[in-house]
């Protein structure tokens, strides 16, 4: 019920008088009360699925920006999540106490290191080679984790405990799941207004004109090749913090989110969603997330939801290829 | 002086040639695998990502028809005709609506159906891997090992298969079709070839080819759901090597890459020496990033 409201936010597009940013910002402001709201409602169970909705969300609205607005696929995303990941790990488990803000300045570093790597290679290709080589350069980081077993904990990964949620003189307590939501959507907002920011900046109209016509964009005179590392090394930034949130939540790092399919999972977010809408891909997750709860609910814990949400995506692709918040595309990013 | 000799004197001689023989067995099935890929990349402009997943059921296929009928050669014909069908069915399916569309939307598209196959499989066939055995049992001493016949056989009929689809293009009255195909297709088209048809016909090639390699190469190790992941990336990093599009630049980097891969497998652990073919592919993208073996970079 309450994954699919950011619908709430393409309503009212008829003629109610209001300016678009009004309507734009009220409609974000419901939105976010909503989810703001929930875990105080929600049993348990549901509060934790809601804040790991937000947490694939993040993750799929970070390769929206390279998916939605510079044109490339990035099959890679796993390697940014991951290393965002492990980052955390690191820092939870050799800093006592653990503390939450170093955890997220080391998963960025991590992410970091392997988005300058994945920049720097892959952005020398373009349209289905960039989108193998950032898949090839995933599986790189999946076996150096998984093959690694004194640093990563190899196939049993690393298990570490919360930190506190701690702003400095201000505020130290344990994290509940209500806080964890809290901080999650906070920082998930953040980083939604920061995106937005950034695609409707020049900067992101460069992507977008990238997007457009590469060769074009090129004889004008933008640098496109810095351009598109900037916007692999921006999108792995949040990828990267969407698996800090991710560890802290669920006190582990683990190969398995390494491996392609979190990568596939992001790709899929986004087709279903509705690619260059930054909100698309969160409502993506959501939906997949729902879906494969129902049908596990259904159908028992064994049955392959892969394969009707398999069918979806691709009879997506063929009839619907704007995904579902596609039709308010133009409106979600004016 | 001292040091380069007992370097070479470190070097193990034997399993310099046991790696030889079996970089090559593994390069030529990888060949077959990627001479599909790259067909189908060349002509339709299709990066097939269930290519693998082809590759895994027709190993399964197999496993199936050799359990019924118990004969290891009839598995690989039957696996080879299914595949194709149900290769031929599924471009007509999900790639047909998709011709003139960015060729993104049809890797988006492969992905998913290798998805629903890969899921499909492991729904089907369980999680437990299934063996085959091999047709040929003898062996021949190569220094200290018994080694089996069938591996040269698998390199020898991989090589066969390639051979004789290379014959199929330059000479045969569709494999014509096919080059007019890659070379013009609008023109072909004009020329009153039926190019949908030639899509789909080059798909279904690709995937028979796929199977099959798949049922020679299953008796090997096992068969399970998942084997097709290795081998697609293993092949798109050959591809992307040899050059996209090029049928001898990936048969070549096939072989050139497995041979790296078994020489590093003498001084590192198996899983890591996948790393090696992952370094070719970052030299390669860095010098080189329209392949190695293109005679003339366009």
């Amino acid at each position: 019920m309450t994954t699919t409201t950011p619908l709430d936010k393409t309503l009212p597009l008829g003629k109610t008088g209001l300016s678009h940013s009004t309507i734009f910002w009220v409609g974000f402001c419901v939105v976010i009360a909503v989810l703001a709201a929930a875990p105080l409602m929600l049993p348990e169970f549901w509060r934790r699925f809601l804040t790991e909705v937000l947490i694939w969300g993040l993750l799929a609205m970070s390769s929206d920006l390279l998916i939605g607005y510079t044109g490339m696929i990035s099959f890679g995303h796993s390697a940014f999540f991951g290393l965002g990941m492990y980052g955390a790990g690191a820092a939870l488990l050799l800093v006592s106490p653990p503390n939450l803000w170093l955890a997220i300045l080391f998963g960025l570093a991590g992410a970091a290191g392997a988005a300058l790597f994945v920049a720097y290679f892959s952005t020398r290709l373009r349209d289905i080679y960039f989108a193998i080589t950032t898949l090839i350069f995933s599986q790189i980081f999946y076996v150096i984790i998984f093959t690694w077993t004194n640093v990563t904990g190899g196939e049993n990964g690393l298990i570490f405990t919360r930190p506190h949620l701690s702003i400095p003189f201000i505020y130290d307590a344990r994290f509940t799941t209500t806080t964890m939501h809290w901080f999650v959507l906070a920082v998930v907002t953040a980083s939604y207004l920061i995106l937005r920011r950034v695609t409707q900046s020049p900067f992101g109209m460069v992507l977008q004109s990238i997007r457009e016509n590469e060769p074009r964009t090129r004889a004008i005179g933008y640098p496109v090749a810095r351009y598109k590392m900037v916007s692999v090394m921006l999108s792995g930034l949040f990828a990267g913090l969407a698996g800090v949130l991710y560890a802290v939540q669920n006190e582990f790092a683990a190969p398995n989110f390494v491996y392609f399919l979190t990568s596939g999972d992001t790709v899929i977010y986004n087709v279903i969603g509705g690619i260059g809408t930054l909100v698309g891909p969160i409502v993506g997750a959501g939906f997949f997330q729902l879906a494969r709860e129902l049908l596990a609910r259904l159908f028992g814990d064994q049955f392959p939801y892969l394969i009707p949400l398999g069918l979806v995506f691709i009879v997506m692709i063929i009839f619907l290829p704007q995904g579902l918040l596609g039709f308010a595309r133009r409106w979600l990013n004016r | 002086m001292d040091a380069v000799g007992h370097f070479f004197h470190s070097i193990p001689f034997d399993l310099i040639v046991i790696q030889t023989v079996n970089g090559i067995v593994a390069g030529m099935i990888l060949a077959l695998i990627a001479s599909g890929l790259t067909l189908i990349f060349g002509i339709m402009d299709v990066v097939n990502f269930a290519h693998g997943e082809l590759f895994m059921l027709g190993a399964y296929m197999g496993v199936i028809v050799i359990a019924t009928t118990g004969n290891f050669w009839l598995g690989l014909v039957a696996s080879a005709l299914i595949v194709a069908i149900l290769g031929a069915a599924i471009q007509i399916l999900t790639l047909r609506p998709l011709i003139g569309r960015d060729p993104l939307n049809t890797i988006l598209a492969t992905f998913g159906i290798s998805l629903v196959l890969q899921n499909y499989a492991l729904w089907q066939f369980g999680p437990v891997s299934r063996k085959i055995p091999e047709p040929i049992s003898s062996h021949f001493i190569l220094f200290y090992l018994e080694y089996p016949w069938y591996r040269i056989v698998i390199a020898v009929l991989s090589a066969a298969i390639i051979g004789s689809f290379w014959l199929f293009l330059k000479y045969g009255k569709y494999g014509i079709w096919i080059r007019a195909t890659a070379q013009d297709r609008i023109m072909a088209q004009a020329m009153g070839i039926p190019v949908p048809w030639v899509y789909t016909g080059v798909f279904a090639i690709g995937a028979a080819m796929a199977a099959a390699s798949g049922v020679l190469f299953a008796p090997t190790t096992g068969v399970d759901h998942s084997m097709g992941l290795d081998w697609v990336l293993k092949a798109f990093i050959v591809v992307v090597v040899g050059g996209m599009g090029n049928l001898g630049g990936s048969i070549a980097a096939a072989i050139f890459v497995s041979l790296l891969e078994s020489y590093a497998a003498i001084w590192m652990d198996p899983s890591q020496a996948v790393i090696v073919s992952f370094v070719v592919l970052i030299l390669t993208l860095l010098f080189r990033p329209t392949g190695l073996f293109v005679s003339t970079p366009r």
